[in-house]
């Protein structure tokens, strides 16, 4: 029996785990991919929202707001990679200037930070790849970069570290209540039973509320597009660029990422596919010509991929993040799109604090607040880098020549907790494959460390799990070599 | 960390052959870094033969061909260090690499010769809409898995681009019992060699579909069906010439990229046609005393040139750090600039390398190789000396898979002081 089961193991889960695992109860996960960070929270703009955008009172504004207050001490505490770049709507079109004063005054009453509309001249003098065409811009300070994958697994690691138990490969098809009020949930392998219930399951959150109330709700799965740019033109802007916003959404961003590229996106285009993260070319096409209108000379042809999300659309468009009516001690996390990222944290200090108010939990003595990321030997010198190397060796070994990631911080993402199982495991923990050369050089190398540290042959290492197989079978004459 | 008086950046066919001409040369101190655990580069995957027709007159097959070299750097003396990555590469030749044993450690070195060949356009920069499922790969990570680690990525396999990796691996998949089900070619040309279409694909009834592109992949977790379409002129695809292959492997053989990241770093000016360096008549590039030569300077064709090319750069540095020790100076191949002569393509050639020369500084015979943009039929390779036309060579065919080259004769030059510019072009007529 479990105090609490967390249905997703993406940003939103994990962050309810990580404030929980402060608590002396028993948290289960259940995630039904290989790995923690891997649906909405793996493709999206890494972006850390000022909170402008969000209507006054919602709970979008005040989480976001929270959120981005958090993320000082979190990346702290968590050693995860954040900066705040601050972020620009630029406006370029003079009878849409009065749209900023209005983002303005919903930031102020969002209780944003330092927000400040800038002239055209303010604006170009701080980011002078601006299009000619700009007539003014809202500028936000307290916007940041993340790394996405960092934060989500870091939040995830940090809980197991305080004794959340993570279940993967683990759907859950049937949840039922007995009549001492307890939760039953089905996966295809196991039953686990559970006084309370999160459901944190992105694009899936409607079908996992919706076996639980008679109150359907319905996630609309609109996905976004993306392309990332070469890390040599990252600095082309140094600010995260909006558009102005529209009914659909914020608008096709231009950001520095936090590791140094530049990422372009996302479209908003409806789908009814919770599994459609395919890119087309109408949608690639209309990023192109989108970004293209608020930055000038905007180096595309620099793209070295491009990748799509989905954004757990609800219809009223604010976060639904309560417990059920008509299905006590089942919380839902559902409709969380964008500013999700941003406020996941702050997503999950609410849920722990209307999980602590009914439960009266209390803190456990051992709680560990920190955790230690990955050994990064990028900007490292050379007399740490030979201190490093001789302890382990495979800190020598460069494996990724596009990112300079080494055997040493593959081994490592392997065997920690919650550690890589597949080349997308470790390329989200290391960035190892995440360059130029997208995986190209590395993979056959980071398959063969994954199967020795694993002990699993070589032709079943996977991409991301289930049947993503890489090399399943033996060349001719060579069938009966053994070992990998 | 010993000092060296030339470091190799790579230790593949051109690294290789580099090192032993700056060692016949008469440079003692060389040293190979090579980032793979074996010398002989990318030619250890291909185990093909066809090459060295030009150098050794035999076929032989890749690992052949650079055992040849890595013999006689063996024999030679010439010391490398394997599992090697350079780091960094200062403007003043200050070279930083990192090894499991050695950790990170730097050569301040007289010369540096680029020799960290190429990588394959991955399917990220073609913008290929669709899913991003295991099951992908750039033709040359597909012939690793295959020739190297033993395993095979799939059985039934579509190709994009007609490059010659690509070309080699529809024979190979065909031969380990997969079925190639067709090569498409966004141009309405091959980028590949002509002898590895009838060998690769013809031989064995794989169609070759020019003008066809990836329109969609499908497959969540793993591949299980591409679409290709039909282009037009735009090179957009046509709508209504949609083919669906059911298949769980897509290889991508659709363009090599030079590797000059270092190069970029260490503030090397690059040619933006051939994502290499620019360099003059001695493979020299803008920083005095650093060499370039095999597929990071321009992607080859054929090994062979690689080999020849190399060993033109190593004869050059070895040159340029026996005059820098006599004279205490920047080199005999350093300083250029007033006098050069500016090699200039144009009208269907893509680019020259070298990109100056200086005659003062050339042998006797200069071999000056390029490609072009287009298929030519009957036309003519025409070399201009300023405006006057000293060569007018008729060609059956010129196509952009294959590398072209003209000669340029030191005493031809000598009787032209005043040279400014040579132009190479191909004429109609």
């Amino acid at each position: 029996m479990y105090d609490v089961v967390i249905i997703g193991a993406g940003v939103t889960g994990s962050a309810v785990a990580w404030q929980l695992s402060r608590y002396d109860i028993n948290v289960c996960v259940l995630e039904k991919c290989e790995d923690v960070c891997e649906g909405t929270s793996k493709a999206n703009s890494a972006i850390i929202h000022a909170g402008y955008d969000a209507a006054e009172g919602s709970l979008m504004a005040k989480l976001n707001v929270r959120g981005n207050e958090m993320m000082d001490e979190l990346s702290k505490d968590l050693d995860i990679p954040f900066k705040r770049n601050g972020s620009l709507v630029v406006c370029i079109h003079k009878e849409a200037l009065g749209g900023l004063q209005e983002l303005y005054d919903r930031g102020i009453k969002n209780k944003v930070k330092g927000l400040k509309i800038l002239s055209r001249e303010e604006a170009l003098e701080l980011e002078p790849n601006l299009s000619e065409d700009v007539q003014g811009a809202l500028f936000a300070p307290s916007a940041g970069i993340v790394c996405p994958f960092e934060l989500n697994i870091a939040m995830a690691e940090n809980a197991y570290d305080n004794g959340v138990l993570f279940k993967f490969h683990s759907e859950v098809k049937d949840i039922k209540k007995d009549a001492e009020g307890n939760w039953h949930l089905n996966t295809d392998k196991e039953e686990l039973v559970a006084k309370y219930v999160v459901n944190a399951a992105g694009v899936y959150a409607d079908n996992i509320h919706n076996m639980v109330s008679d109150n359907k709700i319905r996630i609309i799965e609109r996905r976004g597009e993306y392309c990332l740019l070469d890390k040599q033109v990252g600095s082309h802007v140094s600010h995260t660029i909006f558009p102005q916003p529209t009914k659909l959404g914020k608008g096709v961003l231009i950001s520095p990422t936090i590791h140094g590229n530049l990422i372009v996106g996302p479209t908003a285009t409806d789908i009814e596919n919770k599994e459609g993260t395919n890119t087309t070319a109408e949608g690639i096409e209309d990023l192109i010509t989108k970004a293209g209108s608020h930055v000038r000379n905007l180096p595309i042809k620099n793209v070295i991929t491009s990748f799509a999300g989905l954004r757990a659309h609800e219809e009223h468009h604010d976060f639904i993040i309560k417990e059920v009516e008509d299905a006590p001690g089942f919380i839902d996390c559902a409709g969380i799109e964008s500013p999700g990222l941003t406020a996941s944290p702050a997503i999950g200090e609410m849920v722990a604090g209307i999980l602590k108010d009914k439960m009266g939990f209390k803190e456990k003595d051992s709680y560990r607040k920190t955790r230690k990321g990955i050994v990064k030997t990028e900007g490292l010198s050379l007399d740490e880098m030979n201190e490093l190397i001789r302890k382990n060796p495979a800190y020598g070994n460069i494996i990724c020549r596009c990112e300079m990631i080494t055997e040493g911080e593959i081994i490592e993402a392997i065997h920690r907790p919650l550690g890589a199982k597949s080349l997308d495991g470790v390329k989200r923990r290391t960035r190892a494959g995440m360059g130029r050369c997208q995986a190209g050089f590395c993979s056959p190398r980071t398959m063969e460390i994954l199967s020795r540290e694993l002990g699993i042959p070589y032709e079943e290492i996977t991409k991301s799990g289930g049947s993503s197989v890489i090399a399943p079978t033996r060349t001719k004459g060579n069938e009966e070599v053994t070992g990998a | 960390m010993k000092d060296y008086d030339i470091v190799i950046v790579g230790g593949g066919p051109a690294g290789l052959a580099a090192a032993v001409s700056a060692k016949k040369a008469g440079c003692d101190s060389i040293l190979i870094l090579e980032r793979d655990t074996e010398l002989g580069g990318i030619l250890n995957q291909c185990i093909h033969n066809g090459f060295g027709l030009h150098t050794f007159k035999e076929e032989l097959t890749g690992p052949e061909y650079a055992y040849r070299f890595v013999e006689q750097v063996l024999e030679l003396g010439i010391e490398y260090k394997l599992g090697t990555m350079v780091m960094d590469i200062a403007h003043d030749k200050t070279v930083t690499a990192m090894n499991r044993e050695d950790g990170m450690f730097t050569i301040p070195a007289k010369a540096v010769i680029l020799a960290m060949g190429c990588r394959e356009r991955p399917r990220g920069a073609l913008n290929i809409p669709g899913y991003r499922p295991a099951g992908i790969f750039s033709a040359g990570t597909a012939q690793r898995l295959v020739n190297i680690e033993g395993y095979m990525p799939g059985k039934e396999v579509v190709i994009l681009g007609s490059g010659d990796i690509g070309l080699i691996m529809a024979r190979r998949m065909t031969l380990e019992g997969a079925k190639v089900k067709c090569v498409a070619e966004l141009m309405p040309y091959s980028g590949g060699l002509k002898r590895n279409i009838v060998q690769c694909l013809d031989d064995f009834g794989i169609p070759l579909k020019l003008s066809h592109t990836v329109v969609d992949i499908e497959g969540k977790e793993h591949v299980t069906a591409v679409t290709i379409a039909e282009v037009g002129p735009d090179r957009k695809p046509i709508s209504g010439t949609e083919e669906r292959y059911t298949c769980d492997t897509l290889l991508l053989s659709c363009g090599l990229i030079p590797e000059n990241e270092l190069s970029q770093a260490a503030g090397i000016t690059m040619n933006p046609v051939t994502s290499g360096p620019v360099v003059n008549e001695s493979l020299e590039t803008n920083i005095p005393g650093v060499f370039a030569c095999g597929n990071v300077l321009h992607v080859h064709d054929l090994v062979d040139y690689v080999s020849e090319e190399a060993g033109r750069a190593g004869a050059n540095a070895a040159r340029y750090v026996s005059c820098a020790v006599e004279q205490g100076m920047q080199g005999a191949t350093g300083g250029g600039g007033g006098s050069a002569i500016k090699l200039v393509a144009t009208e269907g050639a893509r680019y020259t390398v070298p990109n100056t020369i200086r005659p003062d500084k050339m042998e006797d015979i200069l071999t000056v190789r390029f490609r072009v943009g287009d298929v030519y039929k009957d036309s003519f390779v025409s070399v201009y000396f300023d405006d006057e036309r000293i060569l007018h060579n008729k060609k059956r065919i010129l196509s952009p898979g294959e590398m072209e080259q003209i000669v340029l004769r030191k005493a031809q030059l000598a009787e032209y002081p005043d040279l400014k510019a040579i132009t190479v072009k191909i004429e109609k007529e």
